[in-house]
């Protein structure tokens, strides 16, 4: 089952690298990972979206709360959470493909941030699923480009 | 007072209280041995190998309890140390290791040696820092051994930039306390476990204690004790616990696991209650998984929750210090009444029966299983004892019953060969007073020898046993096991003569080829008491290690010495090591 693991660490070089590399050396999976600073500047907030049964769900909280670095975990799919995935899209648009392109953009509330010759850059947020729903409703040879930052999530209530 | 960094590294040694150092120059560390020279109250063990050093540091640590330090330069001082910290790190043994680096100017241009030492050791320590800013020099130190020290320990790395050494300022003085909001050893045992825990225990009909290397790293020896003839229950101890229990009591059962007892794994085996002390559950100890324990429930104490639950799902779980679980345990049970437990001692007494530890003596050759029964007599089960890696390992541990812990010294779970000298060489001045052995083979003993040079030099009397087959035996008998006795590569030819060697580095050393000389030559060696004997001795070049789990079995499958054809694993074992 797919998991969202919540992480903030302190926000110093190297604590990436401790993260990505227990979770390659103990041979737990990574589907995607984001980090950024928070309002606090000495903290990070890590999101890492794995797939594992409960035991290995354990294992990888269990490990990364030994991580001195890291200053909490949470499993957000365990609790009631929030989570967004921003994704920029090229797309191939040609005047006859145009209206239904639009429309696409329209049903997904995407934004269209760039327009250039033939080809319209869309940001599209939300649930990854919902990401992927909008990219499997377009004909793929009209897709040129996908860059996804992966999923982000927080508590739905406060979490301390 | 302005202090240069490596004056302040040497100051904040001292208020940390070290008191010996273990370690090897070069051009990234000068200025810190520059200090280093000028410091009286820290002793400097000078190596021959910086994995010696970190080797020496672990067993000065294992020995004194306290927090072993070694000092190498940057590049191929720390790819040196490496092996040296990851034994460390399986065994979780509190060292502080301090490397230098390169200038930070440089760092990541491929200066002279650099290596990234940080991401090289990051798997393998429990925390590192690279320090690049004098202005955060002292608060790494403090928190290094703080981090060492407490919780489940473990080696941490310091890696100091050239730099960061020359700098001055205006020293404020080693912190008193550090707090780390990441990082928060201290864990309150949960009183709701332990209430579960005593519920398993009162209706147990079949319990054992499973005691391991937490009950000694957390000194809980005399809480571990109460407990176990409080309930009279048996104990067994994995390869790391022994000691913590008097191996001479009767209700010990001796070690459990692939080279363990029969009666301590027929009883994990048919146990209904299992009180896991400090131990983790190593592949060495359960076997094949899917018959490990069938019929019991598992109450775990453990300060690491990531070692519970890892490999074996547990019933309750008791996160914190042993010696805090071991006291509300004892104090739980108080006034308690307890099931009959008179037919479980009956049916292990007739498994004692057995004696599994029996091997057959033939004449005109030296049993290496007899050799450490003769040091045992000799030390009068006294002595330190360090241990390489390989079939004379399991032979210390099986022959020599150790009654107090932090005497058995060796390296379990990474297996390092080569641990035993150094090892022997720390514990003697973490020990001066006590007899310090090094049982070794041909093998493992050359993967350290330099270190001869350092014993010398230090005036570290040890006596070297080097049960001497000529094989790189437990290799050979896994072979002769399940490789159709094909020997590739475990036959040692071409050994040097130990004897002119121990000699040539200015130690004793005496073969020993015959039976009836071991003793003389055992009592001699431990007569010299200020110096290092090399004891070569002739023993069984076809000896195993028995009993033994095949690996791939279970604990009801073991076979004994001369009693049982090995038969040849299977393929799960085979994909083992
Ligand atoms: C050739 C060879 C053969 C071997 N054969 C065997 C064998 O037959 N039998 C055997 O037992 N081993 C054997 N071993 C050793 C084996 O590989 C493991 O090292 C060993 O079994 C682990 O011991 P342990 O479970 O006690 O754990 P350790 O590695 O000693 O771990 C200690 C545990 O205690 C916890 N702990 C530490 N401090 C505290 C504290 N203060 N409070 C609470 N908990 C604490 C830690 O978190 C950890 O989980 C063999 C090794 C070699 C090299
Ligand atoms: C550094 C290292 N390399 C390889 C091994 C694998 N290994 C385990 S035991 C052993 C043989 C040890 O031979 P020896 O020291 O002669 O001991 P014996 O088994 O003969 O008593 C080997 C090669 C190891 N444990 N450590
Ligand atoms: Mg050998």
């Amino acid at each position: 089952m797919k998991h969202i693991i919540s992480i903030q660490l302190e926000n110093e070089s190297g604590a990436l690298s401790r993260v990505s590399g227990l979770f390659s050396a103990r041979g737990f999976n990574i589907e995607s990972l984001t980090v950024a600073p928070t309002n606090d500047a000495t903290l990070s907030r890590m999101t890492i979206v794995s797939i594992g049964d409960e035991d290995i769900i354990e294992q990888i909280v269990k490990q990364l709360n030994k991580l001195i670095d890291v200053v909490t975990v949470t499993n957000l799919t365990a609790t009631e959470h929030i989570e967004r995935e921003l994704m920029l899209v090229k797309i191939n648009v040609e005047p006859s493909t145009q209206a239904d392109i639009d429309q696409h953009i329209d049903e997904y509330a995407g934004k269209i941030v760039d327009v250039s010759e033939n080809t319209y850059t869309v940001e599209i947020a939300g649930k990854s699923q919902r990401i992927d729903d909008f990219l499997a409703s377009l004909d793929v040879s009209k897709i040129l480009e996908v860059s996804r930052t992966g999923v982000t999530g927080v508590c739905q209530k406060r979490e301390y | 007072m302005k202090l240069n960094g490596a004056q302040i590294l040497v100051k904040c040694l001292q208020s940390e209280g070290v008191e010996y150092i273990f370690g090897y120059p070069g051009g990234a560390v000068l200025h810190i041995y520059d200090a280093l020279d000028a410091c009286k109250e820290i002793n400097h063990v000078l190596v021959r190998h910086e994995q010696g050093a970190v080797h020496a540091a672990d067993g000065y640590a294992r020995v004194s309890g306290k927090c072993g330090v070694a000092l190498v330069t940057s590049g191929p001082g720390l790819t040196n140390a490496v092996t040296g910290i990851a034994t460390a790190h399986m065994d979780s043994i509190p060292m502080v290791v301090i490397s230098g680096q390169v200038s930070s100017a440089v760092i990541g241009n491929d200066a002279f040696q650099e290596v990234d030492s940080v991401g090289i050791t990051r798997s393998c320590v429990k925390h590192n820092f690279l320090v690049t800013d004098i202005g955060d020099l002292a608060t790494v130190i403090k928190k290094a051994f703080h981090i060492a020290t407490t919780g489940r320990p473990g080696p941490v790395l310091i890696d100091i930039s050239k730099d960061t050494t020359i700098d001055d300022i205006e020293f404020g003085g080693y912190p008193k306390t550090i707090n780390m909001r990441s990082y928060q050893p201290e864990i309150k045992i949960e009183s709701s476990q332990i209430d579960k825990a005593i519920a398993l225990i009162i209706q147990a009909k079949k319990p054992i204690i499973y005691s391991g290397g937490g009950s000694v790293i957390g000194n809980a020896d005399v809480e571990l004790i109460a407990l176990t003839r409080d309930t009279g229950f048996p104990i067994t101890q994995t390869l790391m616990g022994l000691g913590a229990y008097p191996a001479t009591d009767k209700q010990s059962l001796g070690m459990l696991g692939m080279h363990g007892t029969y009666e301590a794994n027929m009883a994990m085996h048919d146990a209904d209650c299992i009180i896991a002390v400090g131990a983790r559950f190593d592949d060495r100890i359960t076997g094949n998984l899917d018959l490990f324990c069938p019929y019991a429930k598992i109450i775990h104490i453990d300060i690491d929750p990531s070692s519970v639950g890892k490999t074996v799902g547990v019933d309750v779980a008791i996160i914190g210090q042993v010696t805090d679980a071991l006291n509300a345990l004892s104090t739980g049970l108080k006034g308690k009444k307890l099931a009959d437990i008179s037919a479980w001692w009956r049916q292990i007494n007739e498994w004692r029966a057995v004696d599994s530890m029996a091997y057959q003596t033939k004449a005109g050759v030296i049993k290496p299983q007899s050799v450490i029964e003769a040091l045992y007599e000799v030390t009068k089960g006294e002595a330190i004892v360090t241990s390489d890696v390989g079939q004379h390992q399991m032979w210390a541990a099986q022959y020599y019953p150790f009654d107090k812990p932090r005497r058995w010294i060796n390296s379990g779970g990474l297996g390092t060969m080569g641990f035993g000298l150094p090892a022997a060489m720390g514990a003697k001045l973490a020990e001066p007073n006590s007899d310090v052995a090094c049982v070794t083979g041909e093998g493992s003993i050359q993967m350290m020898l330099q270190e001869l040079s350092t014993m010398l030099q230090y005036d570290t009397p040890v006596k070297i046993i080097n049960l001497n087959n000529g094989y790189l035996g437990m290799v050979r008998q896994w072979q002769e096991f399940f490789y159709d006795k094909r020997y590739s590569m475990s036959y040692m030819d071409a050994l040097p003569d130990f004897v002119k060697l121990a000699e040539s580095y200015g130690h004793i050393g005496i073969k020993v080829e015959k039976e009836a000389d071991l003793m003389p030559a055992l009592k001699e060696a431990f007569a010299q008491k200020d110096r290092t004997v090399f004891l070569d001795i002739l023993t069984d070049p076809t000896e195993n290690v028995f009993p033994m789990i095949p690996s791939g079995a279970g604990h009801h499958e073991m076979l004994l010495a001369g009693r049982d054809e090995m038969a040849s694993t299977n393929d799960k074992g085979l994909n083992l090591v």
